[in-house]
């Protein structure tokens, strides 16, 4: 018994989850949607992927070890994720330079300025993709390339117009969105593949159910009585939920750990939120998009949220 | 068969019952025994010996102090060497006698034969009661509450059930299981003593699904025992905390700050009962008890039964002595237990277990940044949010922490487990109620 004991408060057990594992995860869930945007837009899909993690990754190594001077921790793999979801969040013919000028952004700003990984208010590829919206108009919704015939091409890839805008309405079939084909920034070409991710992440539970089924099933609501009033001009609630961002926003944009409540009743409030926001704007708005402006503005009531909508505690009931 | 359990939060870490298969091994008398004064929950025992005097087993040594505070007998015969502060698993020192052991010689009134007494009929509650209170029985489970408290229910209050905790939800842990496998009679009679003393006609047996050798034979057993019945539960730590089990079992929530028997439920451990079936039938105090002496690496771990006082580097020589690659030395299990700083620390009533880890399993993981994730809140069985009342420890928040009910924290250490970030939940928690139950204590005043 040479051996010194080490001596420490309980639990003296612990679970095997870990924060790069959970990121890592997220990461496996996101291989579908990959796939099948690889499938759908080949090498501009590729390019766009890998290019998008490398300036996250590089931005995240490069902000911590030079104007922080801290230890980078670009191993846990949350910079990766921003990567990937910020690439799924951008048309597949876009210039690497935008792509740079999001990652700087998406890390640089939305993320380190904060405190880093736990600390940003507001979800980093969301702010990138939201500054180039702005900023990029013309790149980032003008021209969407085609699916499959953009295959081989990357920068000078065939384009059209998102199917959510008015003059596309009636020329998509459902089926294309939910199994792919529909021109569109490259997370969002295969719907089904988007929900195999999400059902993954709850059946490894890394995410809960709360975010994602009050997101969709809100719009699903609220589309519909919109459908209902006025089925001349409104879109089919199907499409809304199938198309643009929103599956891939319900799924994992708006369950990024760091920006959404904690307890489950305020993950179905946020939910609610972020469903009605979107709906508004892209019914009402000047945006044929809505999501990434509802995800970042419920983003910004989490805190309150976290204060009002408390879990269920043990022992609340009165005693009779 | 259905298996019940509670509705929030709650953690599955993996259960290691390595001991389940090793049937109770008596433990030989050392040769020295040291018996702190402090083995319970309340006020330490006033010593009632002096340096030089000659005890018998069993011979009361301390006497309760006060209503909250329990007896302490001596649990070897011989000479008491010493008196003066020994070393505890808490890492305090505490009070208590040094006894040097001389043969094996028992007070007479003990009854040590082996005949299992059914004749309960003619026992009066207040005699349960009192020989409980003299016997000096405390919760076996580990939180070694004085068992007469628990059993003196006040008189606007009624008991509709007496629980008795057998669901061991600590991982490695094995003391419990072959008590009820080996003290099974012994078990259901302590059960229906029990039940006469706070007056009920219903007792509860919960004991987890990774027992089901013990929920069969107890089950089987029940037919003969009108009123007891045993309810399987399904697998997640931390079922044995009282008011888990009380959800669990009968469907009803104690009241954040409230006790038990507010739902009209009396909570006692299965060790608790035989030892209250010891005292009422066989007349013999608490002087001894089963300790799981277990680890990943431990030779031959074991069930022993020991006598309380005794070292416990003679548990860890009777297994084959503390492995090599160990790193930490837990007293109780993994989620709750306390790591040692000594094998020269006595067993105690409380002492379920000696666990052994490796070096690999003795350290925490890196601290990271809090990633928000929630999964402290889901895991938390009282509703909490140990992300907040972390943060709010940390800042000396306690007015915010009062209001964010701190004061329900049970340190499970169920947020502490599922962190993935590794953060110290736990610690800025237990530091946080410790302030708070002072700030309540003194505006009481």
């Amino acid at each position: 018994m040479s051996n010194l004991l080490t001596v420490s408060p309980s639990p003296h057990a612990k679970g095997k989850e870990t924060v790069s594992g959970l990121m890592y995860g997220v990461l496996i869930a996101l291989v579908p949607a990959f796939l099948c945007s690889l499938w759908f837009f080949g090498i501009g899909a590729l390019m766009t992927t890998l290019l998008s993690v490398l300036f996250c990754v590089a931005t995240e190594w490069a902000v911590t070890k030079f104007i922080l001077k801290q230890t980078p921790h670009i191993t846990d793999g949350s910079a990766i994720v921003t990567g990937v979801l910020l690439a799924f969040n951008l048309p597949s013919n876009i210039n690497p330079g935008i792509i740079l000028v999001g990652a700087i952004v998406a890390i640089g700003v939305a993320k380190l300025t904060f405190g880093g990984l736990g600390n940003n208010p507001f979800n980093p590829a969301l702010v990138a993709r939201v500054f180039l919206l702005i900023s990029f108009g013309e790149q980032m919704t003008g021209k969407w390339p085609l699916p499959i015939e953009s295959r081989t091409s990357w920068l000078d890839a065939v384009t059209g117009a998102t199917p959510l805008s008015h003059d596309m309405l009636g020329k998509v079939e459902l089926s294309d969105m939910l199994f792919g084909g529909v021109s569109g920034s490259l997370g969002e070409v295969a719907a089904l593949a988007l929900i195999i991710g999400g059902i993954y992440m709850i059946w490894r539970k890394i995410i809960t159910w709360h975010i994602p089924v009050a997101i969709i099933a809100t719009v699903l609501v609220f589309t519909s009585i919109v459908y209902v009033c006025d089925p001349e001009n409104a879109v089919n609630p199907l499409y809304h939920i199938l198309g643009g961002g929103l599956l891939l926003g319900a799924i994992f944009m708006a369950t990024d750990y760091v920006t959404s409540p904690m307890s489950d009743s305020g993950k179905i409030i946020y939910g609610i939120g972020i469903g009605l926001i979107t709906v508004l704007i892209r019914n009402w708005g000047g945006y044929p998009e809505g999501m990434s402006f509802a995800i970042l503005l419920m983003n910004a009531l989490v805190p309150i949220i976290n204060k009002k909508f408390k879990p269920k505690r043990f022992g609340e009931v009165k005693i009779k | 068969m259905e298996f019940k359990t509670f509705n929030i939060g709650g953690v599955h870490p993996a259960d290691k019952k390595i001991t389940a298969g090793s049937p109770i091994q008596v433990l030989p008398v050392p040769d020295t025994v040291t018996i702190p004064c402090a083995m319970h929950i309340g006020a330490p025992a006033e010593i009632i010996v002096n340096k030089g005097d000659k005890v018998k087993v069993g011979q009361l040594i301390a006497k309760a102090n006060g209503f909250v505070s329990a007896n302490i007998h001596s649990s070897v015969s011989g000479t008491v060497k010493q008196i003066g502060p020994l070393p505890d698993a808490s890492g305090y020192t505490k009070m208590g006698v040094t006894i040097a052991v001389e043969g094996d010689e028992w007070e007479e009134s003990i009854d040590r034969s082996e005949t299992i007494r059914h004749d309960i009929d003619d026992i009066k509650p207040e005699e349960i009661i009192a020989k409980v209170a003299d016997a000096g029985i405390v919760g076996m489970g580990g939180a070694t509450f004085p068992t007469k408290v628990k059993l003196s229910i006040p008189l606007e209050k009624k008991a509709e059930a007496v629980l008795i905790n057998a669901v061991e939800c600590e991982p490695y842990l094995t003391a419990d299981h072959r008590l009820m496998l080996e003290k099974a009679e012994q078990l259901m009679v302590g059960t229906q003593l029990l039940m006469k003393a706070v007056k009920c006609e219903n007792a509860y047996i919960g004991i987890e699904q990774n027992k089901m050798d013990a929920i069969e034979k107890l089950t089987a057993l029940s037919a003969n025992y009108p009123g007891i019945t045993v309810v399987p539960l399904k697998l997640k730590y931390p079922q044995g905390s009282e008011k888990h089990l009380i959800k669990a079992i009968m469907g009803r929530e104690v009241p954040s700050g409230r006790l038990p028997i507010d739902v009209g439920a009396v909570v006692d451990n299965a060790g608790t009962a035989v030892a209250v079936y010891e005292a009422v039938m066989k007349n013999k105090p608490l002087i001894e008890r089963i300790v799981t002496v277990t680890g990943d690496s431990v030779k031959n771990p074991g069930n022993f039964l020991v006598r309380i006082g005794t070292p416990i580097k003679h548990l860890i020589e009777a297994v084959g002595g503390m492995p090599e690659d160990t790193g930490k030395l837990i007293s109780g299990g993994p989620m709750m237990g306390k790591s040692c700083t000594s094998v020269e620390i006595p067993v105690a009533k409380g002492t379920s277990g000696i666990l052994m880890l490796p070096e690999k399993l003795a350290h925490r993981g890196e601290v990271e940044n809090c990633i928000r994730c929630g999964k402290c809140v889901d895991a938390c069985p009282m509703g909490l949010e140990p992300y907040l009342l972390s943060k709010l420890a940390k800042l000396n928040k306690f007015e915010d922490l009062e209001a964010n009910h701190i004061t329900d924290c049970i340190s499970c250490g169920c947020c502490m487990f599922t962190c993935p970030a590794n953060r110290p939940l736990l610690d800025y928690m237990n530091y946080g109620k410790g302030k708070v139950m002072a700030i309540i204590r003194s505006r009481k005043k």
